[in-house]
């Protein structure tokens, strides 16, 4: 019996979760933004959170990221130096967190870009947060950023409001992804743009998602955007997860009854 | 504080304007400011008998580290004799009844707008200036919550973005004035706007630099000897710029000078933007290209 091979086992033992969420409970005075949500994220893993407006997702989502304090509950995040509770930590050690490991996309891009400084800047901000002080260095890894999301390199001077709606959301998702973060929060990504562009949008997330082997909490109440990007799905309705699973299992076999509503009710065209 | 009047002084006044409650709460505030260099502190500015800009934060500064054995020299841009200068001087000989001078070395305490003396300051001395915006990142970011939230847990990315624009934009580091600086490793400091040719003189001055923000109510201070780094790009470092020119009056090389436009034809001269510097110059037998020796006195 000593002659067999256990690696293998500890492989799969040390597939530890990168997020791990424990009972996360937010009210708003007598209301109940989000209560008792648990689960568990893997690297490389894609999250998707759908539900109504008003079911919470977005509470959920500043509760995860640092920028709403919980009322209960733990997040466990795995840092490099191991896991470590996100919500006792100290805010000089959560913010560094942010603009390193984590990144965070806005609906409206106008909220997580700054308005008044070039796309260059944009994306460089976060760069210089985390120390880089050469000029040419900033300017060069900008200029890749730009092409990975398909701006023109043209455009790397012009600030964000010469920029058209699409184009603002992919510079806010260079200006987050420039640093390599682990993970990525993502709130209604394609809201607000039209339905070509949403395409073209959620093609480059996946391939960025892909090709960096990010792990992502996506908030949307777009089934198709789920549909493409996320690994599991999990639904919230009135602040409480009323149904998780694989996408697939939940899009194409949903047992909650708000979920079979939330399905039936797409348009097909 | 009555013991210092004399006839020729308003009595009403007390000593230097502000009541004695009032300057014990700014001097409060500068000894805090010269405990934690270069971090804003919060102080309860008063009405002051001149509009808001015109140096209001630093005369109350003034007011409240003038002893009545003070020699004071006001200076705004350089000049000892241009408005703003000559008003807050006035308006000490009035309240306070100190000595004046227009000579950088006699002064003990000068209060300055926008220059730093081309002098070498010296122990003793206290410069101190006039500031319009303390907060260096307030024009990147305009919540002052998360600017003071920036400087707490020392997160300056944002400063950088302000000097990766200029190069953008005009190939150089272009701010000229007010560039910011960092404080012995800590806080980055606004240096009030003088021209960045003068940021190096910040650094390990003998002398005590205070600053004041009268609309802002904020001081923050420099104590002597303060290692004071001016921000840059590892390949786009400091560089002090100044007018590639002489003197024209006193052929000073190594001074910050002033254009003078002289006519309409194009005619043009720079001068020494500190006045005393010149004019010691001059008196010392030092010309430049367009100085007519009797206006020197000395030749």
């Amino acid at each position: 019996m000593g002659a067999v091979d256990l690696s293998i086992w500890a492989n799969v033992n040390e597939a530890t979760p990168l997020l791990s969420v424990q009972g996360l409970c937010k009210n708003y005075g007598a209301r109940v933004g989000c209560a008792h949500v648990s689960f568990d994220l893997f690297p490389g893993e894609v999250l998707g959170i759908v539900g109504e407006s008003g079911s919470g997702k977005s509470t959920l989502l500043s509760c995860l990221a640092g920028h709403l304090k919980p009322d209960q509950g733990e997040v466990i995040f795995q840092t490099a130096q191991g896991p470590r509770d996100t919500v006792v930590m100290a805010e000089a050690e959560r913010r560094r967190m942010a603009r390193t490991d984590w990144a965070f996309v806005h609906q409206n891009p106008r909220d997580g870009l700054r308005m008044g400084v070039s796309a260059g800047g944009n994306v460089g901000e976060r760069l210089m947060a985390v120390g880089a002080r050469h000029y040419r260095d900033i300017r060069a890894t900008a200029v890749d950023w730009l092409g990975r999301v398909e701006i023109a390199s043209d455009r790397i001077d012009d600030r964000p409001r010469a920029f058209s709606g699409g184009m603002q959301q992919r510079l806010q998702i260079a200006r987050n992804l420039v640093t390599g973060p682990r993970l990525v929060f993502m709130d209604e990504p394609t809201g607000g743009l039209d339905v070509s562009v949403q395409a073209r949008l959620l093609d480059l997330l996946r391939g960025l998602v892909r090709e960096m082997g990010l792990s992502a909490i996506i908030v949307t109440h777009d089934l198709a955007v789920v549909r493409l990007l996320a690994d599991r799905l999990m639904v919230m309705k009135g602040g409480h997860v009323v149904e998780q699973g694989l996408t697939d299992q939940v899009l194409d076999d949903p047992q909650h009854s708000y979920t079979q509503l939330l399905v039936s009710s797409v348009l097909q065209v | 504080m009555t013991a210092h009047h004399d006839a020729t002084l308003a009595d009403s006044y007390n000593f230097a304007y502000l009541d004695e409650q009032t300057k014990r709460m700014i001097r409060r505030a500068i000894l805090k400011g010269v405990a934690v260099p270069g971090y804003q502190v919060p102080f309860a500015s008063r009405e002051m008998p001149m509009p808001y800009g015109w140096g209001t934060g630093g005369v109350q500064v003034t007011a409240a580290c003038l002893t009545p054995d003070d020699r004071l020299k006001v200076i705004d841009q350089g000049a000892d004799d241009t408005t703003n200068a000559v008003s807050i001087r006035k308006f000490f000989q009035r309240t306070a009844g100190v000595a004046v001078t227009e000579s950088t070395v006699e002064a003990t305490l000068i209060q300055t707008r926008h220059r730093i003396p081309e002098s070498a300051l010296t122990a003793g001395q206290i410069l101190v200036y006039q500031v319009p915006i303390p907060e260096p990142l307030r024009f990147l970011e305009p919540r002052e919550t998360e600017t003071r939230k920036m400087h707490e847990l020392e997160e300056y990315g944002l400063i950088h973005v302000k000097l990766y624009e200029d190069i953008a934009r005009h190939g150089t580091i272009a701010t000229a004035y007010a560039y910011p600086v960092k404080v012995e490793g800590r806080y980055v400091m606004d240096p009030s706007p003088i021209p960045k040719f003068d940021n190096p003189k910040l650094s390990n001055s003998p002398a005590l630099q205070l600053f004041g923000a009268g609309r802002e109510q904020r001081i923050y201070a420099l104590p002597p000897f303060t290692h004071v780094v001016s921000l840059d790009f590892d390949d786009h470092p400091f560089e002090a710029s100044k007018a590639p020119h002489d003197c024209d009056l006193c052929g000073a090389s190594d001074s910050y000078l002033d254009e003078v436009i002289t006519d309409d034809q194009g005619g043009r001269m720079f001068v020494c933007s500190d006045t005393d510097f010149c004019r010691v110059r001059q008196e010392a037998g030092h010309l430049g290209a367009m100085a007519v020796p009797n206006l020197a006195g000395s030749a």
